[in-house]
């Protein structure tokens, strides 16, 4: 489209490929016409976790959480205390003094846990909490803990110690020495605890107490962590999905493994919680499995394989038959009804009610998909390595525009492999009836590297987050447009110029 | 003092005025004359003979006879009195001279009662310029008076300490010799008489001495305004040291001893001889030792600015000051189109101290030559050097966009160079800017010495003393020699005449003055009369020059423009039709009117492209050549709305692969087409970021960019415009825009269009907003001029003229087109 620019003579590869789903420059349908870019950062970002209505936390490799206010764009805070790149990050509400706090938890390659504080306002309280109502016993620990841990976290012992100065943090605590990277944080509202998956699996109370962790596991370390009715914990660990069961006697706690669910052919890379009777697990190779979460039994078993559908030559996807295509499940996200999975550079989309595949994508972005949200409106997003962020519609399909083959899906049909749920194989067609398609309706340009992550705000904006190391909030033009002229007039009246 | 010789001759006719000869002007065979009474060009000048051409600032000391402030001569005790200073209009109608003088005097331990009064005067040819403009006058120069005064302080409390030491040394050695005495001669005898009464002398005087330390330090401390200003004023950190030594001998006495110890081991006190030391032959201190060096130059750039401010004709100075007060009124929307003014002092250099430490800050050079960061400053030498009107382009000069720290030292070391009246400047011709103050000042003083006797003379003539009460009016205080401000009629049979000659053609009216004009004028700007009073260099960024270059601007206004041809052939040729607001800019930005002219008579999709500008989305003008793009980027930038003071909003060359952030912060840009790696990545940012910009490819000849199709900007850019002149064009530009901004500005302030009727009512604002818009007949395209403008007003409006770092970029998807030529 720029080759006139390009002068003829650059790659017309890119522009060809991208042109494949080039939505044009008229996107009616595109409400984020206004662009606020965020620095700050200075690595890739990599985490971003909404606080409340205002504020969201980013987080990535350069070990720093910075708090941002979504309506203006404002850094309210930088959190530094991590040496090294973070590995995970949660919010986690808890009831203090009859108040609802929001804290902030954050796992580091440096092998430390961190509880933040976002509000500036409550630190000092927080901190005179620290020392009054929290155990002695527990800081001293903290504080004998800390010189053993060497590489620079003194400082943030000294921090809590001169208090109100830069911190803004309540408790910052290290794991124990032989404790791997936590990569997975969970934090089970109910009974008031959080867990970290690691290597091995901690429960620690709000006050940052260890209250039980289980032995050793593999090199793998649990990727993944859900939360299942009954006390339980799916947790993903390499092919494996474990089962742990938390015991509640009194005021101790102890996590034991009940099983192993060694269905998947290769790593598990994501699991979701997709609402009380299920969750789902997806695999490096494009197996998509739904699990009962009560008995632990598959619901559902989906090979995506994306293979190179037989096609005429009008096809849009005009792909190398060499190339091996990517159909790793990076990500997925669910309503409760649907299931939306990022599979390699495409999407799928799947109803657990019905079992049945509700409209997928091959190729929906240049380049791998690393996060995808489905929206209520029966829109859904996806951000991917290509740096864009897409919108995507469902639609009825007017006629068979995508006429798949039979060979497109690997379908071994639904089946369970408990002794219940013994469905009916009933082989689907591809042209299910349901079918419908996935239509871009607009996309996001703006960074220069892959899109981590994005976090949406409704009506607030979308925020997303890159490997540039910037972070955009993406916003509708002309809400802001309204809201700045109400807010001028706002002023008007305060300066009396009315 | 008006009537003196010495001063007539300091004023005659071997000035700049016949200089330099006017190159654009005819050959005398084809010259036409203009006015019927060539000898008396401007039909407005209602004084013909004076001797002087041009308005003029002297300093003059008057001799100690004519002193009627400080304490009276001759009496013992020295009391300093800290008098206010006096302000008079003084006028000589034999001389066709009228003054404003303002009084005020130093103090000097070697003069007589130790004050020494000077008056700085502004004397003009025009009576009522001094009359109408006696406060804009007397709050000018009392500025210039308190820098003189602060720094005079300073200077003698100095000289005081240094004196105690002195004494105090003495006293230390006549106190032995006495005691020598004493034991040789005995108590009696006459050299031990001699010698304690000669300590008793030293005694007395270290006394004395004293006392004025403690009285010059007791200064009572000034209003803060006055201590502020100073701050303001200072651009180099060793003033501020010295203003901060100031400040605490203004506020106590503590620090002054301190640093009298301090001092104490750089000071070698001398041995007083016994007589006085008060000799008449011996060399008096010049204004500049006189105060300190600092507040001597700060000074000298408040006369500069004086002078700036009240050149011309009364009429073009009621004009600017309108001017300035209808703008000041316009504050939420001046800064979209308007060249950005210092409505501050210090605005400049501390928004300059930002720009200079922030490496990433473009430089905007619009000038069309090409010029590379490095070679930047050495281009403004040349560019300095070279004659002709071409190199007014890339020099300096401007307030607004080429500032970097090396030019704006550069501008600094030339300020000196240029002094308010043309005598001097001729006067200082080829002289390093250092030596000439020096150089004048000494001369000043020995004129002025000469002069005093028939300045007290001829005191009695002619001088009225406007004094001000405490409501600020002006009373004349002697009724019968006073010039009221009503009450003196100049007559004046032969410009009459000449004006009846020229009734037909001429307008004769002038325009009203400010405070005395158009009654609804007045009323509402009532206020800001004072706003005006306090800072009458508000604005007055005109960037200095010496001589010749003043000259040259003004052959260049007068030739591109048929408008201010009169000015041309009057007496005060250096008028300059803005003497508000940044001059380089609008020079610049009439001298881009004429590259503008070109490029829409060349480009028949030049609309497109000033629609794309003035709608927000960037523009980006891609090249191979740096000139050409240069050249573009110079025709466009007056279409940039919110361009900046520094043109911060434009970047006219860059070689490097823009970002996101880039096209946030520019909204005209001149990007290099290479075919190097870094070309390459260039070409990869343009296509990522295609949807947010418009590409104007000057090679090819093509824009890029979405469809317009409108009246608006046909009107702003017909390729038949009839429009010859660059500067006419510029001006139809400003029009137009201003039509424009005045339609932003109702659409962003009209109520019933943005409030919701109930909470849940975003979508009617919607369509009530386009209604709107529709209504005052826009079409979609336009209605995205208006809101965008309307856009940036309102964040100027929310956040006030500071650009916050999280602005939002507003851009919109459509669909673009390639035209070609």
């Amino acid at each position: 489209m720029l080759r006139w620019i390009l002068g003829g003579r650059e790659a017309q590869g890119t522009v060809e490929k991208s042109a494949a789903l080039f939505i044009g420059e008229e996107q009616p349908k595109n409400c984020f016409t206004e662009m606020q870019v965020l620095k700050g950062h200075f690595d890739i970002v990599r985490f971003l976790v909404q606080i409340d209505d205002l504020r969201f936390a980013s987080a990535g490799d350069d070990g720093l959480v910075l708090i941002w206010n979504v309506e203006t764009g404002d850094c309210l805070f930088a959190l530094r205390c991590h040496t090294q790149q973070i590995t995970a990050m949660t919010s986690y509400t808890f009831i203090r003094g009859g108040n609802a706090h929001t804290a902030l938890l954050t796992a580091s390659s440096d092998r430390t846990l961190s509880l933040w504080d976002p509000d500036s306002g409550n630190r000092v309280q927080n901190i005179s909490d620290l020392q009054s109502s929290v155990k002695v016993q527990h800081v001293l620990q903290l504080h004998v803990f800390l010189f053993q841990c060497a590489d620079g976290l003194d400082c943030v012992w000294k921090q809590v110690c001169s208090s109100f100065s830069v911190c803004r943090w309540i408790l910052c605590v290290c794991s124990l020495m032989e404790v791997s990277v936590f990569q997975c944080l969970l934090v089970l509202v109910r009974l008031d605890v959080w867990l970290s998956g690691g290597n091995e699996l901690c429960v620690w109370n709000r006050d940052f107490e260890l209250q039980c962790k289980t032995v050793h596991h593999s090199d793998a370390g649990i990727s993944a962590m859900v939360e299942l009715p009954k006390n339980f914990i799916a947790a993903a660990m390499d092919k494996e999905i474990v089962i742990f069961k938390l015991n509640l006697s009194g005021s101790d706690i102890a996590v034991m493994a009940m099983r192993h669910l060694a269905d998947h052919q290769d790593t598990i890379h994501s699991l979701i919680h997709i609402n009380d009777g299920l969750f789902a697990s997806g695999s490096h190779i494009g197996e998509l499995i739904i699990w009962d979460s009560v008995d632990w039994t598959i619901q559902s078993y989906e090979h995506i394989l994306w293979e190179e559908p037989a096609r005429d030559s009008q096809s849009e996807f005009r792909l190398n038959p060499q190339k091996q295509i990517e159909r790793s499940i990076q990500h997925m996200s669910s309503d409760g009804e649907y299931i939306v999975a990022a599979v390699g550079s495409g999407l799928y989309v799947y109803n657990v009610l019905t079992k049945s595949v509700v409209a997928y994508r091959r190729i929906a972005h240049d380049s791998n998909v690393l996060h995808t949200v489905l929206q209520q409106d029966g829109r859904l997003m996806s951000c991917s390595e290509d740096g864009s962020v897409r919108m995507w519609e469902l639609q009825d399909l007017p006629l068979p525009a995508e006429p798949a083959s039979s060979g497109f899906f690997g379908m071994f049909g639904t089946f369970g492999r408990s002794s219940k749920q013994t469905g009916p194989p009933a082989k689907k067609i591809p042209e299910v009836p349901g079918l419908r398609s996935l239509e871009l309706i607009g996309d996001l340009i703006g960074h220069s590297g892959a899109v981590q992550m994005f976090l949406s705000f409704k009506e607030k904006g979308l925020v997303t987050c890159s490997t540039d190391h910037l972070l955009i909030i993406w916003k509708d033009g002309e809400l802001q447009s309204q809201l700045r002229s109400l807010a001028v007039f706002q002023k008007l009246e305060e300066n009396q110029e009315l | 003092m008006i009537g003196s010789p010495d001063v007539v001759a300091f004023t005659k006719e071997d000035d700049f005025g016949d200089s330099f000869s006017d190159p654009c002007s005819l050959p005398e065979e084809f010259s036409v004359p203009l006015f019927a009474h060539a000898a008396n060009a401007n039909p407005w000048t209602k004084t013909s003979f004076a001797k002087f051409s041009r308005d003029f600032i002297l300093i003059s000391e008057f001799s100690e006879q004519a002193s009627f402030v400080g304490h009276p001569p001759g009496s013992n005790y020295p009391k300093l009195n800290f008098v206010e200073d006096s302000k008079v209009v003084l006028g000589d109608s034999k001389e066709g001279a009228f003054a404003y003088v303002h009084h005020l005097t130093l103090y000097d331990l070697e003069a007589r009662g130790f004050v020494r009064p000077f008056c700085m005067a502004y004397i003009s040819a025009d009576e009522r310029k001094i009359m109408h403009q006696f406060q804009e006058l007397s709050s000018g120069f009392s500025k210039a008076s308190e820098f003189l005064k602060l720094g005079n302080r300073k200077a003698f409390a100095n000289e005081l300490e240094k004196k105690l030491k002195d004494l105090e040394y003495t006293r230390s050695v006549l106190h032995k010799e006495t005691e020598l005495q004493k034991m040789n001669n005995g108590c009696y005898s006459t050299q031990a008489i001699e010698k304690a009464n000669e300590l008793a002398n030293v005694e007395k005087s270290i006394y004395e001495h004293k006392d004025l330390l403690r009285q010059i330090t007791s200064y009572p401390s000034r209003k803060r305004k006055d201590v502020d200003f100073v701050q303001h004023e200072t651009e180099t950190p060793g003033d501020t040291s010295v203003i901060d030594d100031t400040l605490n001998i203004n506020h106590s006495d503590k620090t002054v001893e301190t640093e009298s110890e301090s001092r104490k081991s750089s000071y070698t006190p001398q041995l007083i001889k016994g007589k006085s030391a008060k000799c008449f032959d011996k060399r008096l201190k010049t204004m500049e030792e006189l105060c300190n060096a600092s507040f001597f130059h700060q000074t000298l750039e408040q006369l500069n600015i004086i002078e700036k401010s009240f050149r011309g004709d009364l009429c073009l100075i009621y004009t600017s000051q309108i001017d300035r007060a209808l703008l000041s009124k316009q504050s939420v929307t001046s800064f979209l189109f308007e060249a950005e003014r210092d409505s501050e002092y210090g605005g400049t250099s501390k928004d300059f101290s930002i720009s200079s430490n922030n490496p990433t800050v473009p430089i905007l050079n619009l000038s069309g030559e090409p010029l590379s960061l490095e070679s930047y400053t050495t281009c403004i030498d040349v560019d300095h050097v070279k004659p002709g009107v071409e190199s007014m382009e890339g020099r300096p000069e401007s307030s607004t966009s080429d500032i970097t720290q090396e030019t704006s030292e550069a501008a600094d070391t030339e300020t000196k160079g240029s002094f308010s009246s043309d005598k001097s400047i001729e006067a200082f011709g080829g002289f390093s800017p250092s030596s000439l103050q020096a150089n004048y000042f000494d001369g000043l003083e020995r004129k002025s010495k000469v002069s005093i006797a028939s300045a007290s003379e001829n005191a009695s003539g002619s001088v009225a003393v406007p004094q001000r009460t405490s409501d600020g009016n002006l009373v004349p205080m002697d009724a019968a020699c006073c010039i009221g401000q009503d009450g003196f009629i100049f007559e004046e049979p032969l410009v009459e005449l000449a004006q009846e000659c020229c009734g037909d053609t001429v307008v004769n009216q002038e325009p009203l003055s400010l405070l005395h004009g158009d009654p609804a004028l007045q009323m509402d700007y009532i206020l800001e009369e004072s706003a005006l009073a306090e800072s009458p260099n508000m604005g007055l960024t005109f960037s200095e020059l010496n001589t010749e270059e003043v000259a040259k601007i003004t052959i260049e206004d007068v030739s591109d423009s048929t408008s201010f041809m009169s000015a041309s052939t009057s007496s005060d040729r250096a008028a300059s039709p803005f003497t508000y607001g940044s001059a380089s800019t609008l020079k610049k930005k009439k001298k881009a009117g004429h590259s503008a002219l070109r490029f829409i008579r060349q480009y028949p999709f030049a609309q497109q492209a000033i629609f794309c500008l003035l709608s927000g989305r960037t523009l980006v003008i891609l090249g191979v050549d740096e000139g050409t793009v240069r050249k573009l980027v110079n025709a466009l930038f007056i279409f940039v709305p919110n361009l900046g003071k520094y043109g911060e909003t434009v970047q006219p060359w860059l070689s490097s692969p823009f970002q996101l952030t880039d096209l946030q912060r520019w909204k005209l840009i001149g990007l290099q087409r290479a075919a190097s790696p870094a070309g390459s990545s260039i070409l990869h940012s343009l296509n990522r970021y295609s949807r947010y910009i418009s590409i104007l490819d000057c090679d090819n000849k093509t824009l890029r960019c979405p469809p317009y199709k409108g009246t608006l900007v046909s009107h702003l850019a017909d390729h038949r415009t009839q429009i010859k002149r660059g500067s006419t064009y510029f001006l139809h530009v400003q029009g137009m825009l201003t039509q424009l901004i005045a339609k932003a500005f109702l659409y962003t302030f009209c109520h019933h269009i943005h409030l919701p009727m109930d909470i849940n009512d975003q979508g009617s604002v919607t369509s009530r907003r386009t209604n709107f818009l529709l209504q005052l007949g826009y079409t979609v395209e336009e209605s995205k001029i208006v809101q965008y403008l309307s856009e940036l007003i309102k964040q100027h409006y929310i956040q006030g003229s500071s650009k916050g770092a999280n602005q939002s970029f507003c851009f919109n998807y459509t669909t673009s087109y390639l035209y070609k030529i």
